[in-house]
């Protein structure tokens, strides 16, 4: 079944605290050639025949991601 | 005057938003998320808690949950709609208010009585304060760090949306006035008509000297009948 990745993640402007404590984590344990950390969210998603862009991005678009804090990126099936 | 209160799977402060409801003079309905129907209420109000487990994001799936589509058709007729905390989150996601609510900065749930100081008191939810009044009404939440793009917080403010604004509870305690890190100490917005206001602090829960740190909460529930006298 045709799978599709929707990555989503904080816009650049909008300070991330959970990326921020995971940086903090790795000085702590001796990573310290690591600058920042941003964290986001991944959701796969198993789509029934021929994956339909347009829907798809409507999804991510208007659910999985809040447009007004968040970047999206769609990640359609290649073959 | 009826005021309807939307209960969403996982929302906790429903009942006493219509307490505080009715202990303002009105009469509370109460509204079921999965319905399309607003029973003719003179207006709504969305209650904390943690709509859908929260799970997606606060607020989102609940703002795309049935009568939702009906609140934001109202609301766009100038229906008084007040979020509280999710209620504002579920606002916010709905559309109905700029901005987004997002994890607080120090990652730590946060719950205290809270300085605000008034900034609008002519939208529907705020007349029976002043403006520039100090007020003190608790807050908790884990997600309630206010955030926009600094653009859209610098006409925010140039449009005067800022109903509320986190101040020190009691000037000169050392208590931080910022309990979750928002941008520009923002605790409440309303809709460029005045009439949709959402706000993280808990009115609901300063309404009576027995249970709250003060009275204050009730002015958000009073006002709006005034509102409505008014309309």
């Amino acid at each position: 079944m045709p799978q599709v990745v929707v990555d989503v993640v904080l816009k650049p402007e909008i300070s991330d605290p959970q990326g921020q404590a995971v940086l903090g984590a790795l000085g702590r344990l001796g990573h310290s050639g690591v600058r920042s950390v941003r964290q986001g969210k991944h959701f796969v998603l198993e789509v029934d025949g021929d994956p339909d862009e347009a829907e798809l991005r409507e999804i991510a678009e208007t659910l999985l991601a809040n447009p007004v804090i968040e970047d999206v990126e769609l990640h359609l099936p290649t073959d | 005057m009826r005021i309807g209160v939307i209960t969403f799977p996982g929302s906790l402060d429903d009942v006493d938003a219509a307490r505080a409801v009715r202990l303002a003079g009105a009469e509370p309905v109460s509204l079921w998320h999965g319905d399309h129907d607003l029973k003719d209420v003179d207006a709504v109000v969305l209650p904390g808690g943690f709509s859908y487990g929260d799970y997606l994001r606060a607020g989102a799936i609940a703002a795309r949950s049935p009568l939702m589509a009906d609140v934001v058709a109202a609301a766009r007729q100038g229906l008084p709609v007040l979020g509280i905390c999710n209620g504002f989150q579920v606002l916010c996601e709905a559309g109905l208010l700029p901005g987004a609510l997002t994890r607080n900065s120090h990652l730590h749930f946060r719950n205290r009585d809270q300085g605000l100081l008034v900034e609008r008191a002519d939208t529907a939810w705020t007349t029976s304060f002043t403006q520039g009044q100090r007020i003190v009404v608790p807050v908790k939440n884990g997600e309630g760090r206010y955030v926009a793009a600094p653009a859209d917080l610098d006409r925010l403010e140039g449009d005067g949306r800022v109903v509320v604004r986190y101040v020190s509870t009691t000037p000169g305690s050392g208590v931080d006035g910022n309990p979750n890190g928002s941008s520009r100490d923002i605790a409440g917005v309303t809709s460029a008509d005045g009439r949709v206001v959402g706000l993280m602090p808990h009115p609901e829960h300063a309404v009576e000297d027995l249970t709250g740190p003060s009275t204050d909460g009730l002015g958000f529930f009073t006002s709006v009948l005034t509102a409505m006298v008014a309309a």
